[in-house]
């Protein structure tokens, strides 16, 4: 007995160090991220300017930085004008795509999951193939219709392909897909409509697969960089995941404070998020 | 009598369930028509012929894609990398889900690390990547410190490794979570009865867990595979236009077509890529689920 308790705590060690390994490789990175928020640019380029072409040696990395400084964050505060345009152009193609995900892809999978009609197996697997499709592959279509109705260059072309995603419809249609039909039939029996059984059944028991859809559409969206290359020639209509790129040598304090600012708010929507992602999308459909 | 009653009823219900789901597929419907199918049918069309004079020339387009070095390096680069990829991070993920649905302690904080790769910009991942696998990189610096030598990781067949990487470093966490919830899904009285019966934990995991985790293994491969497209904002921003040949993947080549306006060849790659996709999801879809389960 006592062999078998002190058998099971090793085996459990061993776990921990596995996985605590593997954390280590994540949270490396971001430490170098955040440390690197607090050095001057001019730090910086001494550590790992030789990998950007200037200086030479090898790169290194303090344990701390050596002068901790908030400069890099003055610097991008009252010197970048430009992150801000970049950050708000971000908000503007981002949310209303989001919203209007939500606006289009929530009945759409509703239909998918609830009903029987001709064909449905057929458009649900060109859904999916849509939804895989690299962008690049496709590049030649989407320019020809966005050149077509005239809106190149203004963020329509970001927000209206994106709000037709065909992502967000594959995952929630697996959500609906896990609420047991016998509640609807339930409710039909009440004599309930359809219009209520899809608003006050399929919305709030499907909520987790819809806020997860949309978590990482958000996430998705909020970092594109084909998209925005190559639809918006007029720089005045960047978003903010192209303000990294750019960045030069010169300016290498302000990218690590880019950087920790641009992934805030994607963090924080998963942060909150995270239980609604857990909630899976396949236990909805086993455990009913 | 009775008979066409019934069947009045049910051609009745029939047809109302057809109007509602079209009803609610409707306004997504019509979107994706206007920005996807409609310039995909396009696409077809064009492909069968050529651009400026419009005039049908049969496959010859075909033709040129398949005879085309670049796109026979890509297509054989974009195969390996998937076939290497997707299989090392299932069964990667599904390891690290069962040893973290194992431990009690530190399991959230653990399933969030894995989880904020998800999030990071891929510009400062480029920028991380540098400082890590830079010929004058910590990765080096750390390889000759421990008596090795260093590689050109980026600039070299490496390259092709750090990409690999990459996609699992960014994408485990994900599926790490959805393993999990189908995890979660087992009931845990059949492992009871299993251990009653006197079966050991491979043994269980063998004929309860891998069976039960079939339903879940398709989305998984499925969202895998969407993801596996990704990397290449990386390999974009690490590499440009021209990476190492070991990395030189589909979508450099459309790129570099769509760059010199390539329209033919473009449209010709994009429905084989379409058809090639096609068949792996029909295959997938067949290989993990069972008869009883309908995609939709």
């Amino acid at each position: 007995m006592r062999n078998r308790k002190h058998k099971c705590k090793k085996s459990s060690c061993l776990i921990y160090m596995i996985l605590l390994l593997a954390c280590l490789l994540i949270w490396i990175p971001i430490y170098m991220v955040v440390s690197g928020c607090f050095m001057r640019g001019e730090e910086l380029k001494e550590y790992i300017g030789v990998v950007l072409d200037q200086g030479n040696g090898y790169v290194a990395w303090p344990l701390l930085p050596i002068y901790p400084t908030l400069k890099s964050f003055v610097e991008l505060l009252f010197d970048a004008p430009q992150f801000f345009v970049m950050f708000w152009n971000s908000c503007k193609q981002v949310l209303p795509a989001v919203f209007g995900q939500f606006l289009v892809a929530v009945p759409a999978a509703w239909s998918f999951a609830r009903f029987r009609f001709p064909f449905k197996k057929f458009l649900f697997y060109i859904y999916i193939i849509l939804m895989i499709l690299p962008f690049q592959v496709t590049i030649v279509s989407s320019y020809l219709v966005l050149n077509h109705l005239h809106i190149l260059d203004t963020h329509l072309a970001i927000i209206l392909p994106a709000i037709f995603s065909t992502f967000p419809v594959f995952i929630m249609t697996k959500f609906f897909k896990g609420i047991p039909e016998e509640l609807m039939e339930a409710a039909r029996l009440d004599g309930a409509g359809e219009a209520y059984i899809f608003f006050r059944i399929g919305i709030p028991l499907g909520n987790a697969g819809i806020i997860s859809a949309l978590i990482l559409s958000f996430i998705e969206l909020w970092n594109c960089i084909e998209q925005p290359l190559t639809f918006l020639r007029d720089k005045s209509y960047w978003p903010l995941s192209l303000y990294l790129p750019q960045i030069s040598v010169d300016n290498l304090g302000v990218s690590f404070i880019a950087s920790m600012i641009m992934m805030l708010p994607a963090v924080l929507i998963f942060l909150k998020g995270q239980e609604y992602l857990e909630q899976g999308i396949v236990a909805s459909g086993i455990k009913q | 009598m009775k008979i066409p009653i019934e069947k009045y009823i049910r051609t009745k219900r029939a047809r109302k369930e057809t109007l509602l789901g079209i009803g609610f597929l409707l306004p997504s419907l019509i979107g994706v028509s206007i920005f996807v199918l409609i310039p995909f049918m396009d696409a077809i069309r064009r492909s069968f012929s050529e651009t400026m004079t419009r005039k049908f020339v049969g496959f010859e387009n075909y033709r040129v894609v398949f005879a085309n070095e670049a796109f026979q390096l890509a297509a054989k680069n974009t195969g390996k990398f998937l076939l290497v990829c997707i299989p090392l991070l299932l069964v990667l993920s599904l390891t690290f889900s069962v040893l973290l649905y194992s431990v009690k302690r530190l399991q959230n904080v653990i399933k969030t690390t894995f989880l904020i790769p998800m999030v990071i910009p891929a510009a400062s991942i480029v920028l991380l990547w540098k400082v890590f696998f830079d010929e004058y990189g910590l990765l080096n610096k750390i390889m000759i410190a421990c008596g090795g030598t260093g590689t050109d990781w980026m600039n070299s067949n490496k390259a092709f490794l750090v990409l690999v990487f990459t996609y699992i470093w960014k994408n485990i966490g994900y599926d790490i979570i959805l393993w999990l919830a189908g995890l979660n899904g087992i009931s845990e009285s059949i492992y009871e009865a299993a251990s009653v019966d006197g079966a050991g934990s491979l043994q269980k995991f063998i004929y309860i867990t891998i069976p039960n985790l079939m339903s879940t293994l398709f989305i998984v491969t499925v969202l895998s595979l969407i993801n596996s497209f990704k990397v290449f904002r990386e390999a974009y921003l690490i590499a440009g236009d021209y990476p190492h040949e070991s990395i030189y993947m589909l979508q450099h080549v459309f790129n570099n077509w769509f760059t010199n306006l390539d329209i033919q060849k473009m449209c010709a790659g994009a429905v084989l890529v379409a058809i090639v996709l096609l068949g792996v999801i029909v295959l997938i879809q067949k290989l993990t689920r069972s008869d009883k389960e309908e995609i939709v």
